[in-house]
């Protein structure tokens, strides 16, 4: 927001084949289904299955000229809270910004991790196990499914419906109507999800 | 203005592929393997779901897919296809065969970086590689824009009897998800009109001959031919570009001055030019509108069509100009990268009008950003326009 006022911008950090991708472009399509203005793209380099990715979504009422990396985010999505570790993803996050982590930790415990890396983190955090929905509800791991209920319900940016459509737009006929409704139940429970 | 107006959200490369699929391409050669694109990848979907009545021939390599473009075309048939980076390149030898048939076909180029070092991200340096090829080449800087001048190109393209590139920045553009409107496939159909060859090889009731040997009496004149036939596109280019302006809404001149002329009337402010094309431009206008707000008198010059080259116009647009950036994404290793020496031709160049030529105390800067994917941030262009880099790599 500091750097593009009218613009919510936000950093996906995956690991190569969770996803990422899909989830931006889904949400993306949501915003476009409300007449919003989006971008979504990857931070391009190898794609190597496992290797840490960052994907960008921008969304706006104006339209989105610059083709620049997200790199002030107002809000930060980790699909793979292994990647506290090795990334910097509070870079840039203020106080009065959001981090969503799909993990099994406490706020706090994300917290210290992200101070031990990165000094002061004042942001707000939203910890979320969506691995484990997932394999509760799916019975797969599709944390980046999941994760799509927590970004509506943490970011208010698109709606929920608007997500949904999309969601079964592209996957009904791909995984069946039977899988499809239970990846819709994860995401709804995660919209829930306090 | 038509109404019925869709907003889409897709990648450059889906764009582009819808364009093509409204244009109602024929025969698409094509090599499907990297450094290809999705936008192959979308068409051959459309074809594989019956959306769309075309032959892919798929070939062994993109030397061969430019060489059945050009016996497809010289067949008398609407022809394009798609690669990018050394594909482009590979096809080099074989896009002068295509220029001098004066065959209209169609390559949609993500333009890409070229080995070595083996790197396929986004740069112009490819399509840079052949920009004496004869081709016309006409840049984008966004999705919506890659789906309007693929849909403006192939009826130049038809129209002046050239092939065209037409050219969107590799993974910036090709792989980024944008909105963008989308016209009616038969607004489209209508615009870019039905597919008249002209003496094609398959006429058998009016036999001809394609590939024959010219000497030293004759060849001459092709070549002259040619050079005559892409002056001609540049204002076959504007009328096709006011006639897609009113079907859609969407004006796309020569080159595009930022902040926009009023009414006609320069914008007569602007002090600082940068000159720029592709994805970054959009950057640019972003950190315009933020430097002018602050009182900086800046603007840009967006390149559109690159080849044939509008030295008049924009020599007559730049004249003001008390300082000239130029910003290139590909060498030309050994001399002054590709714009910077079009721009200096353009002010400086033989037989122009003296009055440009004058170049009492201007600076004219030449800056190399984004080689091989290199990420362009608002703050390097900001840090450009006000001269606080010395090296002329944005790094």
């Amino acid at each position: 927001m500091k750097n593009h006022k009218d613009i919510f911008e936000v950093i996906f950090f995956a690991r190569g084949g969770q996803g990422a991708k899909t989830t931006a472009e889904i949400l993306a399509q949501a915003g476009t289904y409300e007449n919003k203005f989006v971008q979504a793209f990857p931070s391009f380099g190898p794609e190597r299955s496992g290797a840490p990715t960052k994907t960008y979504l921008r969304i706006s009422d104006h339209e989105i000229r610059t083709h620049e990396p997200v790199v002030d985010p107002d809000l930060v999505v980790v699909l793979d809270d292994t990647l506290l570790d090795s990334q910097e993803v509070a870079f840039n996050l203020d106080k009065d910004e959001f981090l969503i982590i799909n993990t099994k930790m406490a706020e706090h415990e994300v917290r210290e991790k992200l101070i031990q890396r990165g000094g002061k983190f004042e942001g707000k955090i939203h910890p979320i196990d969506a691995s484990g929905i997932s394999l509760s509800i799916i019975g797969q791991p599709r944390p980046n499914t999941v994760i799509l209920g927590k970004f509506v319900q943490v970011s208010g940016m698109v709606k929920l419906e608007s997500v949904l459509e999309e969601f079964r737009l592209i996957f009904e006929k791909k995984i069946g109507k039977e899988n499809c409704d239970k990846n819709i139940q994860a995401i709804e429970k995660a919209y829930d999800s306090i | 203005m038509n109404k019925k107006n869709k907003k889409l959200a897709l990648t450059g490369g889906a764009a582009a592929a819808e364009a093509l699929k409204q244009i109602e391409i024929d025969v698409m050669p094509i090599y499907p393997i990297t450094p290809q694109t999705t936008i192959i990848e979308t068409y051959a979907g459309f074809e594989a779901n019956g959306e769309v009545d075309t032959e892919i021939i798929k070939v062994e390599s993109e030397h061969s897919a430019m060489s059945a473009a050009i016996g497809a075309s010289a067949a008398g048939v609407r022809t394009a296809t798609a690669t990018s980076s050394q594909g482009l390149a590979l096809m080099h030898e074989v896009l002068y065969i295509a220029s001098g048939f004066r065959l209209p076909i169609m390559i949609l180029v993500s333009a890409r970086a070229l080995a070595s070092p083996i790197n396929i991200h986004g740069d112009h340096s490819d399509v840079m590689g052949c920009r004496d090829s004869g081709w016309i080449q006409l840049f984008c800087e966004n999705g919506q824009e890659v789906y309007d001048k693929t849909i403006i190109g192939m009826k130049l393209a038809e129209k002046v009897k050239l092939p065209i590139m037409v050219i969107m920045d590799g993974f910036n553009t090709s792989h980024s998800v944008e909105n963008l409107e989308i016209l009616e496939t038969k607004v489209v159909q209508e615009f870019v009109g039905e597919f008249e060859a002209v003496s094609p090889l398959l006429d058998t009731e009016n036999p001809v001959t394609y590939g024959a040997v010219a000497l030293q009496n004759s060849y001459f004149e092709f070549r002259i031919d040619q050079e005559e036939a892409m002056k001609n596109a540049e204002e076959e280019y504007e009328k096709i570009a006011k006639d897609f302006e009113k079907i859609s809404g969407r004006k796309y001149d020569i080159f595009e001055e930022y902040p926009a002329s009023s009414a006609g009337k320069k914008t007569e402010d602007v002090e600082k030019i940068m000159v720029l094309t592709g994805s970054a431009a959009g950057t640019a206008k972003v950190v315009v509108d933020k430097l002018r707000e602050a009182g900086e008198k800046v603007g840009i010059l967006k390149i559109n069509l690159f080849r044939p080259f509008p030295h008049q116009e924009i020599a007559e647009s730049l004249k003001n100009a008390k300082e000239i950036i130029v910003l290139d994404r590909a060498q030309s290793i050994g001399t002054y990268p590709p714009f910077y020496s079009e721009i200096i031709n353009s002010l400086y160049g033989n037989g122009r009008d003296a009055k440009f030529c004058v170049s009492t105390g201007r600076e004219i800067k030449s800056y190399i950003y984004g080689l091989g994917g290199r990420d362009i941030f608002q703050k390097q262009i900001e840090d450009v326009f006000m001269g606080k880099i010395k090296s002329k790599y944005i790094q």
